[in-house]
């Protein structure tokens, strides 16, 4: 692949595209990431002079649906992200070379672009038994994670894995697997959660990244703020049927059929930070909620290990016996309302039996 | 802390009795001022209110039938439960105003001298009580150490809990620019995935439920057997010691 130091607009000039649809795909990008008009101006500027940024693409434990969504993505064109907007040097997964040749790119991108490349992970290291479980070509994936680390501008954790852990990392997370932000600690990394994470938030990144040559802001959770800082349940289309109280009680029920809340059913939208219920999937086609199912909160911390996928509060295991907040709430205050009642029927007893003896 | 012994039990009453120009005789003390007990009483309201409204949002609603643009009804329960909750926030830190204003009964509530062997004896004591083992029951201007105790676990801590997992809450709602994300943001450090904070907030519930059952009924109770005025010391303000 190579050629990092070639522009964007060399790239699409040279495969034959014309200015005019330059300008128009600056001005496409620029609406969707929010920005105002003048944005697009300054799209065409940093595409036009900046080289492109050099971005290695790594895989640790995962099962692929991060670039397999990514692929997909319809605004931008993944090939126009791929071919052109950035320069991707290294993805096992969709590059030509193989083997030894593969390798020698990451060491020759470490040396040549040191603190200018871009690590993308997707998945997540494991770290039990000196990272034995996940071998990449003859070494553990950790020791190639922190060699790439070293020298990188940025890591982006693509989806829930290299994010929060994610399946492998679900209890009793035998291998050990451990997200990004736990063992690199010294470079800003910015969290994409998603199992997958939306394809057009994945490119819309890329594309902020190369275009500006800074990060996105993040919040609190280390997520960029513009696909992160709502949550599903506020920009659900189903909404106002949550504010009018009208949900459906059990699947395929009338207010299922209606297209109710999916609140009683458990949804996960009040807890889930991501954009799905704004950009929603497949180029806009539909989310989870609008085929209605409630969400399971892909994105969130631990998703595997909070109970039911049908259960809005985590269910708590303390107690030996699978419970849920008003179980053993309603069994405490029970239990005391009980020792009340006998307690007071004691006291009774006592006053009656003392005022006798008088 | 206050001297509970007999003696300075007499002691409170004359003293009392001397500044308020009442008969010592009556055994009064004046315990509990009057923006404690307004603060009281507004408490209470607000936490029936935030319970039912509570337990509403948290299982849902029956679903409502009708047009969906003529209703508003779970809208208008989780308003008055955010409504409720800031007057519980502002009459919580008036409270915790008055404690460094009012007379040094108001700062009962925000502590606990676990540090002292004296205290434990006497909790010992009203535990014997309460297990009708003891006869009689100590006779205490404020709070009895037991009461105190619980008072501290089970209403300070237990509400302070709910202020901050609420506001907390309330941020998902108002966005991370608002003020209570600011202020109350970092309760997403503990629990990054805020299906826990609800859960917690939930299980706060329960806590404050069980707090009104065992504080309603000993309060009811020691009214009738202990010999002092309970119930009616939280309306008018004084302790009666009735022998
Ligand atoms: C005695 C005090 C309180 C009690 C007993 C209480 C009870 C509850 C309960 C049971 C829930 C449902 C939780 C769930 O299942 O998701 C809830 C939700 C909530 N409470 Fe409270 N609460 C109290 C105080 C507060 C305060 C002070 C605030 C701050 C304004 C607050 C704000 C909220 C918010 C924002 C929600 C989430 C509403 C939603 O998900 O739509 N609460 N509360
Ligand atoms: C019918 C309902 C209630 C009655 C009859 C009642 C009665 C009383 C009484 C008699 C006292 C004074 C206790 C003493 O003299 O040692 C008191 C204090 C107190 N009550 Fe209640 N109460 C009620 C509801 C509640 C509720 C729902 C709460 C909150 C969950 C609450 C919280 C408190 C607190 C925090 C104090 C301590 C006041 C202070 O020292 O500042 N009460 N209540």
């Amino acid at each position: 692949m190579g050629g990092a130091a070639e522009t964007f607009y060399g790239v699409i000039r040279r495969q034959g595209i014309t200015r005019r649809s330059f300008h128009k795909f600056c001005s496409l990008t620029a609406t969707s990431l929010g920005l105002g008009p003048l944005a697009a101006r300054q799209i065409a500027n940093a595409l036009e002079t900046k080289p492109r940024v050099p971005v290695i693409w790594m895989h640790g434990l995962e099962c692929t649906c991060c670039s397999e969504s990514f692929i997909r993505s319809a605004h931008p064109l993944v090939k126009d992200v791929v071919l052109s907007m950035i320069s991707l040097d290294y993805d096992a997964l969709i590059m030509a070379a193989a083997g030894h040749q593969a390798e020698a790119i990451l060491e020759e991108t470490r040396a040549k672009y040191k603190g200018e490349y871009v690590l993308a992970v997707e998945g997540n290291p494991p770290l039990n038994e000196g990272g034995m479980f996940c071998i990449d070509g003859g070494k553990p994936f950790v020791e190639k994670l922190r060699a790439m680390a070293e020298d990188s501008m940025a890591i982006i954790a693509w989806g829930t894995c290299a994010s929060w852990g994610c399946v492998q990392a679900a209890k009793p997370n035998p291998t050990g697997a451990t997200p990004i932000d736990k063992v690199i600690t010294n470079k800003p990394i910015i969290k994409v959660p998603g199992c997958p994470p939306i394809a057009e938030v994945m490119t819309a990144l890329v594309t902020f990244i190369t275009t500006f040559g800074k990060l996105p802001e993040l919040d609190r959770q280390g997520r960029p703020k513009m696909f992160y800082s709502q949550r599903i349940h506020d920009k659900c289309y189903r909404r106002p049927h949550f504010d009018a109280g009208q949900f459906v009680e059990v699947w395929d029920d009338e207010s299922a059929r209606k297209g109710y809340c999916l609140y009683k059913m458990g949804c996960k939208g009040p807890t889930t930070y991501n954009a799905c219920s704004a950009v929603r999937w497949n180029g806009g086609v539909s989310f989870p909620i609008q085929s209605g199912h409630g969400c399971f909160g892909c994105s969130e911390d631990g998703f595997w290990d909070k109970g039911s996928f049908y259960d809005r509060l985590t269910t708590i295991k303390q107690f030996g016996i699978e419970a849920n907040a008003d179980q053993i709430g309603m069994a405490a205050a029970g239990a005391v309302g009980l020792a009340v009642a006998a307690h007071a029927a004691v006291t009774a007893v006592k006053r009656l039996t003392l005022n006798r003896a008088e | 802390m206050l001297d509970k012994s007999p003696q300075a039990l007499t002691a409170a009453v004359a003293a009392d009795a001397v500044r308020s120009g009442r008969s010592a005789e009556r055994g009064v003390v004046y315990v509990y001022e009057a923006p404690v007990r307004l603060w009281h009483w507004i408490n209470a309201a607000a936490i029936l209110v935030l319970g039912l409204t509570g337990y509403f949002i948290g299982s849902g609603i029956p679903t409502m039938p009708g047009e969906t643009s003529d209703d508003f009804l779970f809208g208008h329960i989780r308003f008055a439960h955010f409504f409720a909750g800031y007057v519980l926030t502002l009459g919580f830190l008036f409270r915790i105003y008055w404690a460094f204003m009012g007379n040094p009964h108001a700062k009962q509530i925000f502590y606990v001298p676990l540090w002292r062997k004296r205290y434990w004896r006497e909790v010992w004591h009203e535990i014997r009580w309460y297990a009708f083992v003891a006869a009689e029951p100590k006779k205490y201007v404020a709070h009895n150490p037991l009461a105190q105790l619980a008072m501290f676990f089970m209403f300070t801590l237990a509400i302070a809990f709910m202020i901050v997992t609420g506001f907390a809450l309330y941020a998902q709602g108002t966005g991370n620019d608002s003020w209570q994300y600011m202020l109350f943001g970092w309760v997403f450090s503990i629990w990054p995935n805020s299906q826990d904070l609800h859960t917690w907030h939930h299980l706060g519930l329960w806590m404050i439920v069980t707090f009104a059952l065992i504080h309603i009924y000993t309060a009811v109770r020691e009214d009738i057997v202990s010999r002092q005025s309970i119930v009616s010391s939280i309306i008018s303000g004084e302790r009666e010691f009735r022998d």
